[in-house]
This record gives structure tokens, sequence and C-alpha cells, in this order.
């Protein structure tokens, strides 16, 4: 078996444990969705400062969101210590980190999908500028906090206080995604007309290529104990 | 512990965890066909050394050799529990690159007992049926080596008739299989060799008829 089909036989298996953990990600959806509420008490009724800063509430709120998924990410796999019989089966270890990263991406862009609509009502914003230009952003910013997510995931899945080592280990690395998707989607929203929106997206496309070739790699030394 | 070939070597094997060496020193060697029943009390290592002889820990010092593919029953069932028996079996099947039809899972539930709740969630599962789904993965991987942490634990009279009849199986074909149970009595008919553990260290080796009678004396000294 190929390392790519390896990759996608662990991905649908995740895509299929999350789906009959669809509660779990509804609560995930409600808790994203209150973070967007609370950031439009914050701003009060000053609805210019909501429109203006729509972009980087929806990622602040969608980040938050996402260390909640990305925990689950290998609780599934130590609840009941299966990743020991995971581990044991003739698989590359990268395939069993691509597969999960995947999935993850996958479903932290269905995460991504059902917020939106409610930011647009929430912050009152519409797209002005390209949706083609926000589906690269949501797909590359997404994907750049599952890499690392998933690793860390990992890393923290065994430890006590694994609830706060997530996200503290997270948060500084994806900082540089979280600057380039705020500002890229920000563009894709409120129109382009320096055609600035491309060089955010090569900056996200660098970060995403680095963290998915090297998460991969250091991914075995990580679950060894 | 006997032949030549051995399928999986131990060399002065040791793991530490802070100050305190959970296994220390110990060296196993095992040839195709031959088993070896792991006792000693609470606490004397036993998981940890099939655990270093899984690969699943790095050993603190020797090492661990071994000549083919490992598969482990552990205390836990190992499995997801959000998935159904039968798409965990099709699961571990399509890694393996050995596909599994609906008929071939649903034989080898029925083998196992569990052919009535293949679909359910292993959630669901009360832990000595998810015993017996890990004793069918166990058949499934077919591998050259075999490592059974209390393989009866939680398991009634007939799964425990099953482990029997699955360790014989697994033996007869050429596998070499460690075991670890406080059923020694049980366990001793079917395995070759034996070794006590006692505070990490092998306090005693020799035929697995004769562990209870050591295990004993390892307790007195």
């Amino acid at each position: 078996m190929t390392v790519l089909s390896q990759t996608l036989a662990v991905a649908a298996k995740d895509a299929r444990i999350e789906w009959r953990g669809r509660a779990r990600t509804a609560a995930i959806l409600g808790f994203a969705g209150t973070v967007l509420l609370l950031f439009s008490f914050a701003a009060a009724a000053d609805t210019k400062t909501l429109t203006t800063h729509a972009a980087g509430y929806f990622w602040l709120a969608l980040l938050l969101g996402s260390v909640l998924s990305l925990a689950d990410a290998f609780r599934i796999e130590t609840e009941d210590d299966a990743l020991d019989g995971l581990l044991l089966l003739p698989v590359d270890p990268r395939a069993i980190f691509l597969g999960k990263a995947l999935a993850r991406t996958g479903a932290l862009t269905v995460l991504a999908l059902m917020l939106m609509p409610i930011a647009a009502v929430l912050y009152n914003v519409g797209v002005d500028g390209s949706w083609l230009q926000l589906a690269a952003f949501i797909v590359l910013g997404v994907a750049g906090l599952a890499a690392p997510g998933t690793l860390y995931s990992a890393m923290t899945s065994q430890v006590r206080g694994r609830e706060v080592l997530l996200p503290l280990l997270l948060f500084p690395l994806v900082v540089p995604v979280v600057l380039a998707v705020v500002k890229g989607s920000g563009l894709a929203l409120a129109g382009d007309p320096m055609g600035q929106a491309s060089s955010w997206l090569g900056v996200l496309a660098v970060f995403d290529l680095v963290y998915w070739s090297v998460c991969p790699l250091v991914f075995s030394a990580v679950v060894e104990r | 512990m006997t032949g030549a070939a051995p399928m999986v070597v131990a060399n002065n094997l040791g793991r530490r965890y802070g100050d305190r060496w959970a296994v220390s020193g110990v060296n196993v060697r095992l040839a195709p066909g031959r088993s070896l029943l792991l006792a000693g009390h609470n606490g004397a290592g036993k998981t940890t050394l099939l655990r270093l002889l899984a690969g699943l820990l790095r050993p603190s010092c020797g090492e661990v050799l071994r000549a083919g593919p490992v598969g482990m029953v552990g205390h836990r069932g190992g499995h997801w529990l959000d998935l159904s028996a039968r798409e965990t079996l099709r699961f571990d099947a399509r890694l393996l690159g050995r596909p599994l039809d609906l008929v071939g899972a649903e034989a080898l539930l029925v083998r196992f007992g569990l052919g009535d709740r293949g679909n359910g969630p292993v959630g669901d599962f009360s832990a000595g049926m998810r015993k017996r789904l890990a004793l069918a993965r166990l058949v499934l991987q077919d591998p050259a080596i075999v490592l059974l942490d209390e393989p009866y634990g939680e398991l009634d009279a007939d799964g425990s008739a099953l482990v029997d009849v699955v360790v014989k199986d697994l033996l007869v074909r050429g596998k070499s299989l460690v075991m670890s149970t406080h059923l020694f009595d049980r366990a001793a008919h079917l395995l070759h060799h034996g070794l006590v553990l006692d505070h990490g260290r092998m306090a005693w080796v020799g035929p697995a008829a004769e562990v209870p009678a050591a295990l004993g004396q390892v307790k007195a000294a």
C-alpha cells in the first residue's frame, strides 16, 4: 500500500468518526458562534468597526473553535489506546499524520463554512471582492491551522493539562497564518483594487508548504514514547 | 529462550521512569512456534516489558530485535469507540493490504461471538466484547510475533476458551508468542517457557508449567 492510499484510509476513518460525533461538532460550532457574538457586543453599536474588522473576528473565533476540534484528533486515538494498534500495523507514520491532518482540515473547513453566515449577519458584511479568493484563503488558512494543530494534538494527547498546553503551543506558531489569512480574507471581502491579496495567498501557501512538509517527518518521533 | 533463528530477541532490556527502573536487565530469545509465559506480581513490569518488545516504548537501555511484524492485545481494547466492529476490521484489513469484504468480516465476527453486534459502535461494547474484537483483529493481522497482555481479563468462560484456541492455533502456525497473565494454571498448559519478573528484574526462568511454584518462591523471598 502506498503512503497516499494509507493516508486516504486514515482520513476516511477519521472523517467517519467525526460524522458519528457530530453532536460534539455542533457544540464546537455553538462555542465559536458565541465568540462571534461576544465580539459584536464588545464593539457595542459601532457597526463600522464590526464590518471593518469582520475578517479578524471571524478568524479568531475559528482559531478558538479549532483548538477543541484539533484536540479531538488524538483524543479518539488515546481514549481506548487505539493508537498502539495503529502504530503496530504496517502503516507509514507519515500517512497516519497526513490522514489525520487531512480529516482535520475537512472538519475545520466545514466549521468555517458554518460560521460564515453567522458572521455575515452579526457584522453586516458581504463579499464585495472575490468569492474565489475568499475560498482560497479559507482552505489555505484552515490547512495552516490543521497541520501544526494535529502535530501538537499528538504531542499533548498523553500529558496532563493538555487542554491548556495545546493552545499555548499552537497559537504562537500560527501567528503568521492568522496574520496572512486575516489580511487576505479582509481584502477578499472588501475588494482588492491594489491586487494585494495574491501576495498574502503566497505567504499562506509558503507556510502551509513548510508545515505540511515538516510535521509528517517529526510525527514518528512525537508518538514514540 | 530456545532454538535458532529467533523471531524476537531482547538484550539487557531496560526502561526507566524518572529514577525508577520499571524493567531492568531482561533478556528474551524466542524462536518461531515457541511461547513465553510472563508472570509477576502487580507492578512487576510485565506490561512495560510487553510494550518494549512491541516497540511501543523506547528502551532506556538494551535493544529489541524483531524478525517480523508484531501484533498485540493490550489491557484496553485498543479500538476507535465511534466505529463499528465491522468497520474496524475492514479498516485494519485495508491498511494490511488485504481488503476484507462484508462476508469475510462477518465470518470473523461470528467466530469471535460478535456476529449480532457487528454494526453497533464499539463504544457500546462491554469490556469482554472489546477483548473479543481485539482478538479478532489480531487474527486478521496474522503477525509473526504475538504479545498478549492479560488476554483472559474481562472474558467469560466461552471467551477464555476462545483465547486458548487462538493461542494454540498461532503456535501451530509458527508464531512466537509472549503472554502475561495471572491465570498461570490455564496458560501453563498452553505455553512453553516461563519468566517471572520481580521489581522489573528477571527473578526466575524455566518451564511454563513451573511458573506457579516459582512465583510463590519469589514472593516468599
